[in-house]
């Protein structure tokens, strides 16, 4: 957005909220607003610590590894309910396969674990047009269900510290390895979005799919692999997580795709499809990972959190919908 | 192209020969043949369901032929998507508008053929500077940049033209293009059609007006249950030679007005005096007697929608005041309007109209839902047999009331919208474009319903861009201009439509 250079202060402030496209920004408001407000009241808490603020930015990288594929497939006017059960899938199966074959069998078997329920749902939906809302919801109980079964409930520790160094154990340097996955999917995302054709494809699928079909686009194709883009881009969250917790377990991922949904939709992704932003998504992300650092460090249960973190949602969605 | 196509006939940028299209065992094209020219703009025309849409989709490769052939340029061309209708040239401008709004205007015009930098990624800029130029070489002010949400319709249009133009397209199919412009909206595209035609482009006119056919087409071609009655030079034919074969038999006096006897001293059933409304309106004044037909003419903008919403409760009068039998009246939302005995057939039937998805019947029965019932459950008995008594009376033609709305003809689905108001027996019915996109047939029908509905005493406001029309049905006529209201004339002070249309214009008395 350019501006031109102000006559007067006030005017120039008038203007700038007047021209301000209030649904893609509420975001960064939100986030600065929230930021300054925990600053103030848990400063003493030691909130401001380094360490607390890359701690923000490991514990909400799973989050925004996914929520980046999620912006793909909300942009397109889908919804994955199955993220977050599909990465606790893909982290057993990635703990037992490293266990039994070594790294690189155990790294492919949980990505192929997300690629499978990706292509089954991208499938359903594409093509055999069942609402996407349906089929991830009835995956999500499935992918959960073979996750606690095939483990028999038993958390699967990781030993290979090749693995946990790569998948969020480790650092880069004086960098987490996580804040580096983030940047990564972020990084990727946004240009596949932003300047590639593909993206394009996706939005104006999404922003009407029968002009999108008049001027030549495969939707059904463009569906289908957003969807499975999500169940690849999943399991890998989910890998982080056994990375980060050094094992995989059933319940990693638990209830992320609402938190997922959640982030996308606060960085200005319409839930309509036909917009997505992917830099908005990230500090969605971190804003819910924000809000439950502060809530812990001001010392409330976790009921407390959850009726907060609600509420907090709630408002920031219906701001986020006033033009 | 050889020294022969010179000399003799010219080859045809798109020919289609014994096109037949069947869909199931109904046969909707029966060898149809149509030949277009470069630089001629073709006049498509013909009744709802004649044949002219599903024509142009196989042209499109939306639907496959099921037998006959297409030659482009003088080769067989097989089309079977939209990709392969684009690589032979095609292009359509959309009746129901088909850009991606979230996006701007130059993405929309490159998309699916972005150009890429060395990267692989998509270069805007170059799209920029595609959309520039096509825009500059026809002439128009359109900043690329802006992004088509916020476009009015006019230049959805625009945009689409040169999309397919940006396509290389040689032939553009354009389906009432004129349906939802304003006037000077219109003169805009017909020099625009001028200029595409100088550069060879040919154009398939589809329309349902006639005066806009005679002014821009060079050929027309009349289709009738699926067959081609007529193919000529324009020059050579008169408008009845064209209305006949449009509708198959001799030119009723439907259009025509007949005095229904209508009582000009009758009771004031509603008055409006000095109606403002936030946006347009800034003084309409406008009384409608029981029994009486009030046509509301005015250009695009002069508010005549925005006093049809402000009567059914749907925007608020910022000053003035409605009267109905003499009672002062504030209408808060349509519910408060619908129990002061009025109705409103919006413009728009797909938008608010009708539930498309919905089975016919349980669109007609919806305004009435409450008198169908039995204790708190509605009665499908009940419903059933009004349904079926709507669809008699009616005339509307649908096989099974069961199915959704959407597979009817606009001309069906518009006769379930005027059923199900009329039904509703409101004091005093407000239509506005009645019969937008409909054909002449179901016009006169719609029409006579409108004049039986107001000789039976009750109040009609007519809102209508089609004169002729207006003319036919209205024993007076308020001109609003400018969101006030500028003249009042009797029917039978109007000589001719010229005439009226010369007041609405503003250029006479």
């Amino acid at each position: 957005m350019s501006i031109s250079a102000p006559k007067s202060g006030e005017s120039s402030v008038t203007r700038f909220l007047a021209r301000m496209d209030w649904r893609s920004n509420v975001i960064y408001v939100a986030f600065i607003l929230v930021f300054i407000l925990f600053a103030i009241t848990l400063g003493d808490s030691g909130f401001l610590s380094t360490n607390n603020l890359l701690n923000i930015v490991r514990q909400t990288a799973t989050i925004s590894v996914m929520a980046v594929a999620m912006t793909f497939v909300i942009a397109n006017a889908e919804i994955d309910l199955s993220v977050g059960s599909v990465a606790g899938l893909a982290s057993v199966i990635t703990a037992i396969t490293v266990t039994n074959f070594g790294l690189i069998p155990g790294v492919l078997a949980g990505l192929a674990s997300g690629a499978a329920i990706g292509a089954v749902n991208g499938a359903l939906v594409a093509w055999l047009r069942v609402p996407s809302f349906l089929v991830t919801l009835g995956m999500l109980g499935l992918a959960a269900g073979l996750a606690q079964w095939i483990t028999g409930s038993a958390p699967q520790p990781i030993t290979d510290s090749t693995y946990v160094q790569i998948f969020g154990g480790g650092n880069l340097g004086p960098i987490p390895g996580l804040l580096v996955w983030t940047a990564l999917a972020v990084a990727t995302g946004w240009v596949v979005m932003n300047r590639t054709s593909y993206g394009r494809r996706v939005l104006a699928t999404g922003g009407n799919p029968t002009a999108a079909a008049y001027t030549g686009i495969r939707t059904a194709r463009i569906k289908f692999s957003v969807l499975l883009t999500s169940g690849i881009v999943a399991a890998l969250a989910g890998m982080l997580y056994a990375g980060r917790l050094e094992s995989g377990r059933f319940q990693w991922g638990q209830g992320d795709e609402l938190t997922v949904i959640a982030a996308v939709i606060l960085g200005g992704t319409s839930l309509f499809g036909g917009r997505g932003a992917i830099i908005g998504t990230l500090f969605g992300s971190l804003f819910m990972g924000l809000v439950n650092n502060g809530l812990i460090l001001a010392g409330l249960d976790v009921a407390q959190q959850q009726v907060i973190r609600g509420a907090i949602i709630i408002a920031a969605v219906a701001l986020s919908r006033k033009k | 192209m050889t020294q022969h196509a010179a000399t003799s006939q010219p080859v045809p940028t798109v020919r289609m020969r014994n096109v037949v299209k069947s869909f199931g065992p109904v046969q909707v094209l029966k060898s149809v043949d149509l030949d277009i020219y470069a630089g001629e703009v073709h006049a498509l025309a013909g009744e709802n369901g004649a044949g002219k849409s599903t024509l142009m989709k196989i042209l499109q490769g939306v639907y496959p032929i099921t037998s006959g052939s297409i030659e482009v340029d003088g080769h067989e061309t097989i089309i079977r998507s939209a990709n392969d209708a684009e690589d032979a040239g095609i292009g359509m401008v959309f009746q129901e508008f088909s850009l991606i709004p979230s996006m701007t205007v130059a993405q929309n015009i490159s998309l699916n053929r972005e150009r890429r930098s060395r990267l692989g990624l998509i270069d805007d800029r170059a799209a920029i500077l595609e959309a520039t130029r096509i825009f500059d070489d026809l002439g128009v002010s359109l900043d690329p940049k802006s992004n088509v949400g916020g476009l009015g319709t006019a230049y959805w249009q625009l945009v689409e033209i040169a999309k397919a133009l940006s396509r290389n397209a040689k032939v553009l199919v354009m389906d009432e293009p004129t349906a939802s412009l304003a006037r000077h909206e219109v003169e805009n595209l017909f020099s625009l059609i001028e200029r595409l035609k100088a550069r060879g482009i040919a154009i398939v006119y589809i329309s349902h007006r006639m005066d806009e056919i005679r002014r821009i087409a060079d050929r027309i071609t009349v289709l009738r249950d699926g067959r081609v009655v007529l193919s000529d030079v324009l020059g050579d034919l008169t408008p009845p030679q064209i209305i006949e074969a449009i509708i198959g038999r001799r030119l009723a006096s439907d259009l025509v007005y007949r005095d229904r006897g209508h009582d000009a001293d009758a009771p004031i059933v509603l008055s409006a005096t000095g109606i403002a409304s936030e946006h347009v309106l800034e003084s309409v004044d406008m009384t409608v007697r029981a029994g009486e037909i009030v046509g509301l003419a005015g250009l695009m903008g002069s508010g005549r929608t925005e006093f049809a919403r402000v009567l059914y409760g749907m925007d608020k009068a910022t000053r003035g005041e409605l009267r109905i039998d003499g009672e002062v009246v504030t209408f808060s939302n349509p519910r408060a309007a619908q129990r002061a005995g009025m109705a409103l057939i919006p413009e728009d039937r797909r938008e608010q109209g009708l539930v498309l998805d919905h089975s016919v019947s349980d669109n007609l029965v919806l305004p009435v839902i409450d008198t169908l019932r039995v204790g708190p459950l509605v009665s499908p008995k009940k419903a059933r047999g009004l349904t079926q008594q709507l669809i008699r009376e009616y005339s509307v033609k649908a096989d099974d009331p069961n199915a959704p709305i959407r597979l009817l003809s606009g001309g069906n689905q518009q006769k379930v919208v005027v059923a199900k108001w009329i039904n509703r027996a409101p004091r005093v019915l407000v239509m506005d474009e009645p019969t937008a996109g409909v054909d002449i047939g179901t016009k006169t029908e719609i029409l006579e319903l409108v004049r039986e509905y107001a000789t039976a005493g009750n109040s009609v406001v007519f809102i209508s861009s089609e004169l002729p029309e207006l003319l036919a049905v209205s024993d007076r006529i308020v001109i609003l201009r400018a969101g006030r209201t500028y003249r009042e004339i009797k029917r039978a002070e109007v000589e001719s439509e010229e005439q009226l249309q010369l007041i609405i214009q503003g250029v006479a008395a």
